[in-house]
């Protein structure tokens, strides 16, 4: 056991190191050092430009989608590189925020099922960060429930093969930012509920489509409702068969789990860092033994996220795939912030209330109360996670669906049931 | 990066594996739980035999001399089966404390009969209730002659010899190596949660006695000794956590109710799915222990008790949840289930209970380890 590179990928990082010191928009490496859940951290420009300017300069040096092949703008970089690169790039990574849905699942989703045209087409600008993309999945009816969704295709009347969206979706993350959308519809609601859908990807900027960013619990807005009205797009952007939908839905799924699961801090750094300066009762917080029973459960879990990251890279640098482990990810690290945040708070007694300038660490603590019930629900709440491990890691059978072999306009609804 | 066992080393496993699948079924555990024996003799002469004890002691005294990565797969396997044998006592504590700090005649007489099974070694440190400190040990050495109580003490009534510590002339602590065999030694099995790993208190009343380590060192030897067992006491709660994940996953996919199996419930699907996290958590904790033990002495405080309080949540966790998903039969002296709960909480305190390692953790992490947990 070691945590040593490989020759081949030591010479690989410092090649990417030198890089990054020499090309990093290293005037706005302070702003990123306190990215927060979601956001950059860029204040002093506009961080959309920002991160597009990061991206393509490193789309013009190799660097971008380094695990993509290189005809569609990638680098055809191993796994491992990718991994190297991520490490070295630091905090500019949270640079690239506005691509991560993009390059993690749309991405992949259009280079497994559109045609070779279409990914010559749209997949190097979305490498290189001149478009963005995001996901229309998630609808009212329709979010750990995902095939439940009601968002109707129809094929126009006229001939033309083109096809009538109507219906709205939920929980797009930076639709408004969006160029290109990939988005699931019902195409036939009188068959059972996963096997009516099809996939589509539109340009945002289609008639019809509307973006209306939702002011979230925490005051920000980083969600948005996207409704469609009449929107008319031909049928070359649909995305595998007509009623494959859902098929196509599981290859952007896998990727957004592994996409949003892997490498996510729990905030002990943070805490600790924060335990090492804060007093309970006269004395620094981490000398006091409640405290620190408290403490060593949370680094346990950060310590247990980070080695199980390692144990992964390590089946990457052999060539094997990782195993089932990384699956507990986002499902720890959501809980953990949650319940770290509240304790962090506790500690800075009544005012902790506070969430302002007087704040420790400029309101980190505030702000990750605030945001992570987000972070347990977002792409597979704690309870659809649970059942993929109960499922698929350790066998167990799904659950009785009585929605299974039901016609979709014959299933019970929130507003219609039987 | 490999942060991963040797192929060699999951063979060593697979064939570990074989070994005590045959020679340490549930009903040899129940033999110890139920009979007047303490441990299962022939397993450990068996587990010497194929040179298992000896894994980590250097050839030169008798081992094999593979490494303590190699102990530590042998640990989690033996965990798994909850093998009734001495070896945390003998293995991972005595051996250590002698190929630490123990004189060229103290380790060429023992090591060799510990690696052969031939004798077998303890660890006597605690006198009674609470958490153990420097200020609380008793018992004393006065002109070579250690007197005083230990309680209890793993092994304790079968051990020939232990490494006790005790009040050095100067009221420093020192190690003193003790045999067990001669006059003045009293010892008594004690009754406890977990009866498939004996526990024993030993009284000493004017018993010669011979230094292990220089004078006033004990303290510090023992922590590190400590140390090192605390990873391969956690490989060993570790194998518990994941068997008895298994037990109650096999349950669930066997056991009908309501018309179902019951592992198709939520309730209880999500509880197996929390078990695995836990397990899963240990498992990558108790790596990074494996890692600092094999190489990285300067890592070794903040990366054993990290794995020690991960694997000792995850047994705790999985051993009554275990129970929770067999329902009544769970509860059941037939079912296996109390063996799992009975010794995950019996390893929780050994080495020093799940609070004392907490805190020490956190010690150890703003004694300027902090960033290894970033």
């Amino acid at each position: 056991m070691d945590f040593e590179d490989t020759p081949e990928e030591a010479a690989f990082r410092k090649e990417v190191r030198a890089w990054i010191d020499a090309n990093a928009p290293k005037h706005l490496e302070a702003e990123l050092r306190r990215a927060n859940f979601g956001s950059s951290g860029v204040v002093s420009e506009d961080p959309i430009a920002a991160g597009k300017a990061w991206q393509k300069k490193k789309a013009e040096a190799g660097w971008a989608c380094l695990h993509w092949p290189k005809e569609y703008g990638g680098a055809a970089r191993t796994p491992i590189e990718r991994v190297i690169w991520g490490q070295e790039e630091g905090p500019y990574a949270a640079l690239s925020g506005p691509f991560t849905i993009g390059h993690g699942m749309c991405g992949p989703t259009v280079m497994a099922w559109a045609t070779e045209e279409q990914k010559r087409e749209r997949l190097p600008p979305l490498a290189s960060g001149e478009e963005i993309w995001c996901q229309l999945f998630s609808e009212p009816a329709g979010g750990s429930d995902l095939a439940g969704l009601r968002t109707r295709a129809v094929k126009a009347d006229d001939g033309s093969g083109d096809w009538i969206i109507n219906g709205q979706k939920i929980w797009t993350s930076g639709a408004q930012n969006s160029d290109w959308g990939l988005l699931i519809t019902r195409t036939d609601p009188d068959v059972p509920k996963h096997k009516g859908l099809t996939m589509f990807f539109l340009s945002m900027r289609t008639p019809g489509v509307e973006v209306v960013p939702i002011k979230q619990a925490n005051g920000a807005s980083g969600f948005n409702e996207v409704y469609f009205t009449d929107v008319r797009i031909p049928d070359t952007q649909r995305l595998g068969a007509v009623g494959q939908g859902w098929e196509v839905s599981l290859t952007t799924l896998m990727n957004e789990r592994l996409s949003i699961g892997s490498g996510m801090s729990a905030g002990f750094p943070e805490l600790f860092r924060f335990c090492m300066e804060a007093e309970v009762d006269g004395r620094p917080a981490v000398e006091d033994s409640s405290v620190r029973s408290k403490l060593a459960q949370f680094a346990v879990r950060q310590s247990g996220l980070k080695y199980t990251g390692m144990r992964a890279i390590t089946a990457l640098s052999k060539g094997e795939t990782p195993g089932p482990e990384n699956s507990i990810g986002k499902l720890v690290a959501g809980a953990t912030m949650q319940d770290l945040s509240i304790y962090a708070l506790d500690l800075q007694g009544q005012a902790g209330v506070l969430w302002d300038e007087s704040s420790p660490q400029n309101g980190r603590f505030q702000s990750m109360l605030m945001r992570s019930p987000a972070t347990r629900i977002e792409g597979g709440s704690d309870e659809i996670l649970r059942n993929i491990i109960g499922e698929r890691v350790l066998g167990l059978p799904g659950d009785i669906r009585v929605d299974k072999n039901v016609p979709f306009k014959e299933i019970p609804t929130s507003g219609k049931r039987k | 990066m490999n942060l991963d066992f040797s192929d060699e080393q999951k063979q060593l496993r697979d064939q570990v594996r074989r070994f005590l699948s045959e020679k340490c079924p549930p009903e040899a555990v129940r033999a110890i739980l139920e009979g007047d024996e303490r441990y299962d003799k022939s397993l450990y002469a068996g587990l010497a035999e194929m040179g298992l004890l000896g894994a980590a002691i250097p050839e030169e005294y008798g081992g094999v001399g593979l490494g303590h990565l190699e102990l530590c797969v042998v640990a989690e396997e033996l965990g798994r089966v909850l093998a009734p044998v001495p070896v945390s006592s003998s293995i991972y504590l005595a051996a250590e404390f002698l190929l630490l700090a123990g004189s060229e005649n103290q380790k060429s007489e023992w090591l060799p009969k510990l690696a052969s099974g031939e004798a077998v070694g303890t660890f006597a440190l605690v006198e009674g209730q609470g958490r153990v400190r420097p200020d609380k040990i008793a018992a004393s050495v006065k002109g070579g002659k250690l007197s005083g109580a230990k309680m209890p003490v793993a092994d304790g009534f079968d051990a020939d010899f232990a490494i006790v510590a005790a009040r050095d002339e100067a009221g420093g602590i020192s190690l003193y190596l003790a045999s067990l065999a001669g006059d003045g030694v009293t010892r008594e099995v004690l009754e406890t949660i977990d009866p498939t790993r004996g526990q024993a208190r030993i009284t000493f009343e004017n018993v010669s006695v011979e230094p292990l380590g220089a004078t006033g060192d004990g303290w510090y030897i023992a922590t590190q000794v400590i140390d090192r067992a605390a990873v391969l006491m956690a490989f060993e709660q570790l194998g518990g956590a994941d068997r008895a994940l298994e037990m109650a996953r096999d349950y669930a996919l066997e056991r009908m109710a309501f018309g179902r199996p019951i592992g198709s419930f939520q309730a209880i699907k999500h509880m197996l799915a929390d078990m695995y996290v836990s397990a899963t958590l240990a498992r990558s904790n108790c790596y990074y222990g494996a890692w600092a033990l094999g190489s990285s002495p300067a890592e070794l405080p903040v990366a054993a008790a990290t794995a020690r309080v991960s694997a000792t949540t995850a047994f705790q966790h999985c051993s009554k949840n275990n129970i929770q998903v067999h329902g009544g039969m769970g509860f059941t002296w037939a079912f296996d289930c109390h063996l799992f709960y009975r010794r995950s909480n019996g390893l929780a305190l050994a080495l020093g209970s799940l609070s004392t390692w907490e805190s020490e953790l956190i010690e150890r992490m703003s004694a300027g380890n902090a960033e290894t947990a970033a």
